[in-house]
């Protein structure tokens, strides 16, 4: 189980990104976290896994623990090693490996007495991946790089995986293979935290659903409750046209500025 | 005819020392992002360091090698640790002045401990000729050519199937991605570091070979790696092995030829070839015959 307890997060020192968020993961479950454009999702995630360093940021308050132990002191190895694993925004796959190696060093920290076996089990949640062991993956689309993503995050057996948006970009059909996926691989035994702007198909698959606002939770609700809720319906189910279309541009916007800066 | 085979051997021999010192730069810019100009420091160190296990230990010099291989590799990883560790996060053009520096700190320690003599470095083929019809080759640029081909054959296993080759290469491709796998991105900056000692070692036994000996200021040599791993391209291993292979065979060309044929281009014209094939290259092809052009982030 995670717990996440009055966790404040800065970023270069003075910029508040996080204003006491607790979360819990219970053992088995999918929760969904959903929140607009910059609401602090992505920082929730780094803070869990150790990253905030490679981006100027710090954990001022809270605490974070995994089965009770304390993990918000590891850096990032540690919280793989902890048993944490991670699909990260934009999935960030080796462009210039090949499948079976990003797949291998997912595995980089597990036994190694354990890789064949969850190649085979990977290759089976995705025979997409299989025919193309050998292939260069920048070369896939979209959709089949979000699997290797989680594929490699796979590898190394996480008791808890961490899913940053990842439907973004991608067609409805493939979101929908991706949905039946995270359900697949959940049933197997592994805990989700699933970050998410579609909250549609998010709250179809969790039993519990967060919403962040810039930095603060301002529900934290049974997932069945929150699909009903007027407010989310409105705002994050994207029963309002115009306003679905315009949060993407906003995003594109981001990403570009992003790459640039 | 033999004098062209035989200049076109000298340079393959030549070509592959070039080759290992390219190699142990591609892999630490791969690896780091930085230029590593204490390489041809590394290369010296390595050469004292055969040189006294043979002569100093008595160690035989198939075993000296690996053993000066080991002890290059050790203090490339503690070069790391000390002087460019803590440079992660700075521009890569302080942590290449900063080896600069580390260039220089180990080329004196270098001068101490070799002396004013030229040294040895108990190489078995000496100028022992290998004779093919008329045909007459040096063993030794023999041996060169076959350790640095397998050299680079056993680094391009490493990196291709072993866990810690691919995690530098998950480094060297995307730092914060690598640490999410949980790849200790510190801990394969020192590796990248130690591959580059043990190749500059690997590179300083070949340098006195031959019957030659080495100095000092033999490092210089060193220097020629450059417009090897220039025309090849700084990011690839392939273009290492390749570019060090060119490089010294037109080095060697133009030692055997260019008095005959242009004397008008003036004495030791083969020295300044290496770097004029640099040039070139950086003018119409600055990244290299294999390597990755700069890619526009727009
Ligand atoms: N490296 C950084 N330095 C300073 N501020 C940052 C940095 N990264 C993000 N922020 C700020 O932190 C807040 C959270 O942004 P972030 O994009 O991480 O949220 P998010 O909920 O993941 O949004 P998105 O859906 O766009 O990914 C924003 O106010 C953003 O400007
Ligand atoms: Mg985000």
């Amino acid at each position: 189980m995670l717990t996440i307890e009055g966790l404040e997060v800065v970023y270069e020192d003075v910029i508040l990104v996080l204003k006491g968020v607790s979360l819990t993961v219970p053992d088995g479950e999918i929760v969904t976290l959903l929140g607009a454009n910059g609401a602090g999702k992505t920082p929730v995630l780094r803070a869990i896994t150790g990253l905030l360093d490679v981006h100027r940021g710090a954990i001022r308050k809270g605490s974070i623990n995994l089965d009770g132990k304390p993990i918000h002191h590891l850096d990032a190895p540690g919280t793989v090693a902890a048993g944490i694993g991670q699909v990260m925004e934009g999935r960030r796959i080796f462009v210039d490996f090949t499948i079976d190696e990003n797949l291998r060093i997912g595995a980089h920290t597990a036994d190694r007495g354990t890789i064949e076996a969850n190649l085979d089990r990977i290759y089976t949640l995705f025979p997409i991946l299989a025919q193309r062991r050998k292939q260069v993956a920048g070369y896939l689309s979209g959709g089949e790089q979000q699997m290797l993503a989680i594929g490699r995050a796979l590898m190394a057996e996480p008791k808890l995986l961490l899913l940053d948006e990842p439907s973004l970009g991608l067609a409805p059909l493939i979101v929908q293979q991706i949905r039946d996926l995270i359900v697949e691989i959940n049933e197997q035994g592994t805990s989700v935290l699933l970050v998410e702007q579609n909250a549609n198909m998010a709250l179809s698959i969790s039993q519990h659903g967060y919403i962040l606002e810039t930095g603060k939770v301002v529900m934290d609700k049974p997932a069945a409750v929150l699909r009903d809720d007027e407010d989310v319906r409105e705002f994050y189910l994207g029963l309002r046209e115009e306003g679905a279309a315009s949060f993407r541009d906003v995003k594109h916007y981001k990403r570009r500025k992003r790459w640039l800066s | 005819m033999e004098a062209l085979i035989e200049s076109i051997m000298r340079g393959l021999g030549q070509g592959s020392v070039y080759a290992m010192l390219g190699l142990g730069f591609v892999i630490v810019y791969k690896g780091t992002e930085v230029v590593n100009f204490a390489q041809p420091a590394l290369m010296i160190l390595g050469a004292f360091l055969v040189s006294w296990f043979t002569f100093d230990a008595g160690v035989p010099f198939f075993a000296a090698l690996p053993l000066a291989m080991l002890a290059a590799a050790l203090l490339g990883a503690a070069i790391e640790r000390i002087a460019l560790r803590p440079m992660v996060g700075q521009p890569v053009f302080s942590a290449a002045m900063v080896t600069v520096g580390v260039f220089f700190a180990l080329l004196t320690v270098a001068t101490r401990l070799i002396g004013t003599d030229i040294r040895r470095t108990g190489d078995p083929w000496g100028l022992d000729v290998l004779l093919i019809g008329d045909v007459r080759l040096f063993q030794v640029d023999i041996a060169k050519l076959v350790i640095g081909v397998l050299a680079f054959l056993v680094v391009g296993a490493y990196f291709k199937y072993s866990r810690s080759g691919l995690a530098i290469r998950a480094t060297a491709s995307d730092q914060e991605t690598a640490l999410a796998q949980g790849v200790k991105v510190g801990r394969m900056f020192g590796l990248s570091w130690a591959l580059a000692g043990a190749l500059g070692a690997l590179a300083g036994a070949f340098i006195g070979a031959g019957g030659v000996g080495f100095e000092p200021i033999s490092a210089l040599v060193a220097l020629k790696a450059l417009p090897a791993i220039i025309l090849g391209g700084l990011d690839s291993i392939k273009g290492a092995l390749i570019g060090g292979l060119v490089i010294g065979v037109i080095e060697s060309l133009s030692r055997t030829y260019q008095p005959g044929i242009a004397p008008w281009l003036g004495a030791n014209f083969d020295q300044v070839v290496p770097y004029l094939v640099m040039l070139i290259v950086l003018m119409i092809r600055p990244y290299g015959l294999f390597g990755t052009p700069e890619i526009e982030r727009v």
